[in-house]
């Protein structure tokens, strides 16, 4: 590693510390800008995208499969081109991402809380809970991902909160396990040791001193699976079970433009995956560079 | 060969660490002669076993040989290219270490561990090596050797797969074996039989046996002379009986009064006080004084050379006087 | 080795049963079984036909042994689209796709182990750390999106190779398969590779940290005491305990590989179990879906079987511990 080891410096919280060290490589602040850039475009996505592609009033079909850089009926002009309804590419995309990221970020929000409850309380509990407990996450995730959403939103329908609820139950156990392998560690850690003597609450135990000892592999987890759960939401949405047609997010996108790849309007679905991509590896990198921080003897 | 098999002058071997260039051996001159066994003395981290390896030419990155000489039958090893090293290995030097179960292959048979060997010095077929492999076996000791060779390490017991590795070495009758702390992991019982069983080997075939461990008591009934190393450098070196009577160097004598065999009932065992300096923080002057009894101030100033008296030597100002026995 | 095969056999059969109950509930009990089961466009004569059929007027749990029955003699249902049973179109299906897992299981292995071999060997060359780059990229990249890129490069630019669909077969043993062609080759490519790609670069990780623990083992420094050439050691020493390791996930992947080529079939237009899923999600054609999700718990569970038999095999450790156990 070549970072400078990590010095204790009296009055710097160890928060400021670790975002300090977060920061000692140059390609962090690349990798987190972007991050922040990509953020930035899907909050404020409906004030910089030049057409509102779901209002079916803005679009005229004429301008339909336009290749990048053509201009509309009425002089504007479409740096990505169009797809087959006359929707500008980039104001798709923009909107597209926005969904990606919200599918993305809350679904992995919910299973996190979900399944690190689940995990913690179990490691606590013991015994034949705990066990009962882990065979359930072990059965789960000896099942792909993929089939599970999949069997899933057969049945429940097309439709972003299906689709969230789904990502959610696909993940949830994936945090369950990481927790529970973390508080096993920790429950027989000295400070756990000191709290019972204590006498103190059993929930005060769990919440205030069990589990924000978990917290740092949780971060680190829990930011990869944010791209992960992007990119299972794009291939739920590629192969028509995601989300609707009216809402698409950028797998959705792609879906469209895959007829027309053999004609040559690669465009449809070049743009979209390569902003999908970008999503992916900007917060995969950051979530390893996380990993360097909260965690230095993971990495490698 | 009138002359030595084994000849090493002056090796220094470095390793690359966060503290800087460590000499884990600076300035080793050994002789080994044919048929003799030698018993190279030291703590852990005295250089010992990277002086074996360096016969064999297994340093790896971040250390290497920085400078010196190690002939092998007349023929200088240091700056071989690596083809020929691997010719001699195995067949006119070979080694075995400590760990039996970690240095045969978990997951292939005995007879395939053997055959390599002899086929990757000798164009022979296999049924040859097979058979040449079952030979081996039963010189050291292992009974039903055809049966033996179709099992994997794990289903034999530590001293048997010592054995085997001590076969393996022997394989294509070297000229020197190096055996490093062969017999530290495991029980008393089997040691002295495998410290007597490769005694005879040896003697039998006339190999140079370099056996290097941490335990006196081993030397004391193997070998012929004797070389004790503390901090990279042989501090005291002579035949084994002289040596072990009356020890010149306080370390020698440290290490003599602190066996047990040497203590009575009820005294409290003798220990040479504090702790191996770390190779890369060695103090000035002699690198034992910190802890020698016999110091004094010219001790700690510049490192004593090495004194020669007949086929003795030893590293020392003011060694133990002659009259004082252990 | 033989108690182990059976106790290994009678997990399998557990899990099946477990799976099959879990199916059932899901039909059975939650909803209308006849709403899932049967055509929406029947009559209510044959909405009848088919209570009677399941039995849905007896208890549950003659109802379960119903299903079982029908279950085990291979009745699962019929399609609504094709109006066929709906596991013969699975198992018609199921050639395609098995043949494309497993031309991409070797395509993981041919290019995985030896790029991770090599990375471990010499981990700060600037190609072995290239190769790590791509490896995570490979599994964290949605696997559609590369195919779709592979596609557009290979077939619509270079017109190397088809976009999709499956070559012409032939026969082995009564099965259709089309890799024995070099034309029906071509049409697996492509697909084998993407499907191959997510695992290939597991396989790099596993190979490399196999690779790098190897080296430093006494055993490899001991072979080269006796004078082995590298290459030797590589190949024999090494390989081999990091194969142990390297096959087991490998074997347990195999499944998820057979769940993923979902994704590849539709993306190259495959027809193979994958898209028939798929299809029937799409057009809503229930029994298919219960007959895919039965098989697949099948084949995982024998996957796991054969790859815990092949552990056995291939690590005398656990063979020889088991029969004195």
């Amino acid at each position: 590693m070549t970072d400078a080891p990590f010095i204790l410096d009296r009055g710097e919280s160890l928060w400021r510390q670790r975002i300090s060290q977060f920061f000692a490589k140059p390609s962090a602040y690349i990798s987190f800008g972007l991050l922040v850039l990509l953020l930035l475009i899907a909050i404020f996505a409906p004030w910089i995208a030049p057409q509102n592609p779901y209002d079916l009033a803005q679009l005229d079909i004429m301008d339909g499969r336009l290749p990048p850089g053509s201009t509309s009926m009425d002089g504007k002009t479409f740096w990505l081109g169009t797809d087959e309804q006359g929707r500008d590419m980039l104001s798709a995309i923009l909107y597209g991402l926005r969904i990606s990221l919200f599918v993305g970020v809350v679904s992995t929000f919910f299973a996190c809380i979900i399944g690190a409850s689940i995990g913690v309380f179990a490691a606590y509990k013991g015994g034949k809970v705990e066990s009962f407990v882990m065979r359930l996450v072990d059965l789960q995730l000896s099942f792909p991902a993929i089939l599970i959403a999949l069997v899933l939103l057969a049945a429940f329908g097309r439709g972003i909160d299906k689709v969230i609820i789904a990502l959610i139950i696909v993940q949830w156990a994936y945090y369950a396990r990481t927790v529970r392998g973390n508080a096993l560690v920790e429950r027989n850690r000295d400070y756990m040791e000191a709290a019972r003597c204590l006498a103190l609450p059993r929930s005060r135990i769990l919440f205030s001193h069990l589990l924000p000892n978990c917290l740092p592999p949780l971060i680190v987890v829990a930011t990869v699976q944010v791209a992960h759960a992007i990119a299972l939401e794009a291939t739920l949405s590629f192969l028509g079970v995601g989300v609707p047609v009216t809402e698409p997010s950028l797998g959705m996108l792609i879906k469209n433009g895959y007829d027309y790849l053999m004609s040559g309007k690669y465009w449809i679905s070049t743009w979209p995956g390569l902003a999908l991509v970008l999503a992916i590896v900007v917060i995969n990198l950051v979530g390893d560079r996380l990993r360097d921080v909260l965690n230095p003897r993971l990495a490698k | 060969m009138s002359g030595p098999i084994l000849s090493i002058h002056d090796l220094k071997v470095e390793f690359g660490t966060r503290q800087g260039v460590v000499k884990a051996v600076d300035g080793v001159s050994l002789n080994v002669y044919r048929g003799e066994v030698l018993g190279l003395v030291g703590e852990s981290g005295s250089g010992k076993s990277v002086t074996g390896l360096s016969i064999l030419g297994l340093i790896d990155p971040p250390g290497r040989i920085a400078s010196g000489s190690i002939k092998l039958e007349g023929q200088e090893l240091i700056g071989l290219p690596e083809h020929e090293l691997r010719r001699l290995r195995g067949e006119r030097m070979a080694m075995i270490f400590q760990d039996p179960m970690t240095t045969l292959n978990p997951v292939l048979r005995i007879d395939t561990q053997m055959i390599e060997t002899i086929r990757a010095h000798e164009k022979v077929s296999e049924k040859a090596a097979r058979s040449r492999a079952e030979e081996a076996l039963k010189r050291v000791g292992i009974p039903s050797p055809a049966e033996r060779l179709l099992t994997y390490p794990h289903q034999l017991s530590g001293g048997m797969r010592q054995r085997v590795a001590i076969a393996i070495a022997l394989l294509m009758s070297p000229a020197l074996l190096v055996a490093d702390e062969p017999t530290t992991a495991l029980d008393v019982t089997i040691q002295s039989q495998i410290i007597a069983e490769v005694q005879q080997l040896c003697a039998e075939t006339g190999t140079a046996l370099i056996w290097i461990t941490h335990d006196l008591a081993v030397v004391a009934g193997l070998a012929d002379r004797i070389a004790v190393m503390y901090a990279g450098r042989i501090v005291e070196e002579g035949d084994v009986d002289p040596v072990l009577d009356h020890p010149r160097h306080p370390y020698t004598y440290g290490l003599l009064g602190s066996a047990p065999s040497n203590n009575r009932r009820g005294e409290k065992l003798a220990q040479i006080p504090g702790m191996t300096p770390s190779l890369a923080n060695l103090p000035p002057g002699c690198a034992f004084a910190p802890r020698c009894a016999f110091a004094q101030d010219d001790c700690r100033v510049v490192p004593p050379a090495l004194t020669h008296a007949g086929s003795r030597a030893w590293r020392c100002f003011h060694p133990v006087p002659d009259r004082e026995t252990v | 080795m033989l108690a182990y095969l059976i106790r290994r056999v009678g997990q399998a059969l557990l899990v099946i049963a477990a799976m099959a109950t879990i199916v059932f509930l899901s039909i059975y009990a939650v909803g209308n079984p006849v709403d899932i089961l049967a055509n929406p466009n029947a009559d209510a004569k044959e909405m009848a036909e088919i209570s009677a059929r399941l039995g849905l007027d007896k208890p549950l749990w003659e109802q379960f042994g119903l299903f079982v029955w029908n279950a085990l003699h291979g009745n699962l249902g019929r399609s609504f689209v094709f109006n066929e049973p709906a596991l013969k179109l699975i198992i018609q299906r199921m050639p395609a796709t098995l043949e494309l897992a497993f031309v991409a299981l070797i395509m993981s292995i041919v290019i995985g182990i030896p790029l991770g071999v090599w990375a471990g060997l010499k981990p700060d060359a600037w190609s072995s750390r290239t190769i790590m780059s791509g490896s995570i990229l490979g599994f964290s990249l949605p696997n559609f999106w590369i195919g779709l890129m592979l596609i557009l490069l290979f077939a619509v630019q270079l017109k190397w190779l088809p976009s999709g669909g499956r070559g012409p077969t032939t026969n082995l043993f009564g099965i259709p398969v089309s890799f024995l062609s070099w034309e029906g080759l071509r049409y697996l490519l492509l697909p084998a590779f993407t499907l191959a790609l997510y695992k290939a670069a597991l396989v790099i990780r596993l190979s490399r940290s196999g690779t790098r623990e190897a080296v430093l083992q006494d055993y490899v420094r001991f072979a080269r005491a006796k004078g082995l050439s590298p290459t030797r050691i590589v190949l024999v020493h090494v390989l081999k305990n990091i194969m142990i390791p390297v096959v087991t996930i490998l074997g347990l992947e195999l499944g998820s590989m057979i769940a993923f080529a979902v994704v590849t079939e539709t993306v190259f237009a495959y027809p193979g179990m994958g898209k028939l899923l798929i299809d029937s999600i799409g057009r809503l054609d229930r029994p298919v879906i219960v007959a895919y999700l039965m098989m697949v718990v099948v084949i995982f569970v024998v996957i796991n079987l054969i790859v815990d038999l092949l552990y056995a095999a291939l690590d005398p450790r656990v063979r020889l511990q088991e029969s004195e156990g």
